[in-house]
């Protein structure tokens, strides 16, 4: 797991005063990029991560050797086309691939573990603001992303309201819903459970929570399928048997499924990382940042957004990415909004579905041809 | 792009901020995007034209106008076009009243069931009216509450809503409709065109 050679890393100089109060300042921000900037520097689409995502938006991920996990949409001649457009994208703070995070050390020289301060969505976005700075970019041309990528991109353009032409905020929500809490709290609650979590010193140890961990990560892989998604895919076929065995082995190939997921995800996750991220997004209330008005959010900004959400979300769904869309009508803001059809669960946006994927591209390169 | 179209971009004045409700596959919000630079926006029901706007570089939500256009405030469109779908609506007066609460006018288009042809189908033929503005059988028609260029007339006046014009259209000629030539215009126009305003 340790290729930090590929790691590039901006160190963040300027002090950064956090929602929890503290402050942190020369902290790195682990970050890719994908084609290149042009002279005029206005084709720059900063890309934000979901929960457990990172900077390898696409090709092949140099830490885990896998495909990123953007890859369907970013690529040349893709959707988000980096023939075209200069991508960026950052590990959230609170991340396990480089950004500051439980796993680096702190002043102390000791592995901060929880004593890395609790972060917010608000946060990260202001930790990756320093990125434009960094490559001398004054207003990107869009910015993206889903699920809790969507988050940070609303959180972004109330932040900076003149730092982007465009914004496409998808699958997401402005407010962390009490079902969305509580799934993060199942997985939280796997984790801490986990003899080897040792109140988040496990590293010291060098043995890892990877039970907890895993259990989390099951549990958040069934809220990203639909049951429509997962009937068609595995029904109640069985693993490599003929029959029933009367047992708790995986008997059916669901329960395979998702164990293999859970393990593939503790090589390359950190259970202290998935704490604090999943706390940020419960965290994040955008509307009760403006005292409950989530159009006071973005009053101040003259972005063209378009919104998108799947039908088969049941995580983030169409009402709650409606929600945003009613929010910039009602201040008379350049909104576009799509639901896209799909049985894949809130995963649609990361998987190959033609619909979505088109509309990407058409608004993007449409947007761009006006520029 | 069809004579209807041409006669409502005729009576939006350049630079305005319009919407245009049911846009369908956004040729009228293209053609007054460029052609007058219109600041458009476009609402529309079906998932494939709301793509086929969105590859046209048009802003448009996916939604329905009987549910949707509350989340627009007063007044802040120009103009909101609804071009031959109001007949369409499980409840026309009400969407009718939202136009005219988010526009400061509305040009609403009907195709009208008084035209000569769609009366002889019914009487000569006995079954119900296919023309080129009806080209539905009466097993899929979408249209709910069809009514003639009269009905409309009468109806808007009975509202207190101001008719600003009120244009006849058949094929490709237009003409002025008031209220000493409205039986013969209700006989022989195929659509009916009319801005108002609350």
């Amino acid at each position: 797991m340790n290729t930090e050679k590929n790691i590039k890393t901006l160190i963040v100089k300027k002090p950064l005063k956090l929602d929890c109060g503290k402050t942190i300042k020369d902290f790195p921000i682990a970050y890719e990029t994908y084609g290149s900037l042009n002279s005029k520097k206005d084709n720059a689409i900063l890309v934000f991560h979901a929960l457990t995502g990172d900077q390898f938006v696409t090709g092949i991920n140099p830490v885990t050797n896998k495909e990123g996990w953007w890859s369907y949409a970013v690529g040349p001649n893709k959707a988000i086309d980096t023939n075209k457009y200069f991508v960026i994208c950052s590990n959230v703070i609170g991340g396990c691939l480089g950004s500051y995070g439980p796993s680096h050390k702190g002043p102390d020289q000791k592995i901060f573990g929880t004593n890395f301060p609790v972060i917010t969505i608000n946060d990260m976005v202001n930790a990756q603001y320093n990125l434009l700075d960094h490559f001398g970019i004054d207003k990107l041309f869009s910015i993206t992303g889903g699920s809790m990528g969507g988050m940070q991109v609303l959180q972004f353009i109330s932040n900076f309201p003149d730092k982007s032409k465009t914004v496409i905020p998808i699958a997401t929500t402005s407010s962390h819903s009490a079902q969305n809490i509580a799934f993060n709290e199942l997985g939280r609650q796997a984790i801490t459970a986990d003899s080897n979590w040792k109140e988040g010193n496990y590293t010291s140890n060098d043995t890892n929570p990877g039970k907890g961990l895993a259990v989390a990560r099951m549990a958040a892989h069934i809220t990203y399928l639909s049951k429509k998604g997962l009937q068609e895919k595995f029904g109640r076929k069985l693993q490599e048997r003929e029959d029933l065995k009367f047992g708790f082995d995986a008997d059916f190939q669901i329960e395979s499924y998702l164990r293999y997921q859970g393990s593939v995800f503790v090589d390359r996750f950190d259970a202290n990382s998935y704490l604090y991220i999943t706390r940020a997004m419960d965290y994040f209330d955008l509307a009760k940042q403006f005292n409950g008005n989530l159009s006071e959010a973005f009053i101040n900004t003259k972005a063209k957004f378009f919104i998108i959400s799947f039908t088969s979300d049941w995580l983030y769904p169409t009402q709650e990415n409606k929600d945003i869309v009613i929010a910039l009508n009602s201040i008379g803001a350049d909104v576009g909004f799509v639901e896209i059809e799909s049985d894949k669960g809130h995963d649609s946006f990361l998987l190959d579905v033609p619909d979505f994927l088109s509309a990407l591209k058409n608004f993007l390169d449409k947007s761009y041809e006006e520029n | 792009m069809k004579n209807e179209f041409q006669v409502i971009a005729d009576l939006i004045e350049k630079d305005k901020k319009v919407l245009d409700v049911g846009c369908a596959d956004g040729t009228l919000m293209k053609f007054l995007k460029e052609n007058k630079n219109i600041n458009i926006r476009g609402l529309e029901i079906s998932k494939e034209k709301v793509q086929e706007c969105i590859a046209k570089g048009l802003t448009v939500i996916e939604g329905n106008a009987e549910k949707d256009l509350k989340q627009f405030p007063d007044k802040s469109f120009d103009y909101v076009i609804l071009s031959q779908t109001l007949q369409a609506f499980l409840n026309p007066e009400l969407v009718l009243d939202e136009l005219l609460r988010v526009g400061k006018k509305a040009i609403v288009t009907i195709p009208n069931f008084g035209y000569w042809k769609v009366r002889f189908h019914l009487l000569f033929k006995g079954t119900m009216p296919i023309t080129k503005t009806l080209p539905d059988e009466w097993y899929n028609t979408p249209n709910l509450h069809m009514c003639t260029i009269k009905d409309f007339f009468h109806f808007v006046k009975s509202k207190d809503i101001k008719i600003f014009k009120s244009l006849a259209l058949n094929d490709i000629n237009t003409s002025i409709i008031n209220d000493s030539n409205l039986g013969v215009k209700n006989l022989f126009a195929d659509l009916g065109i009319f801005l108002i305003e609350q």
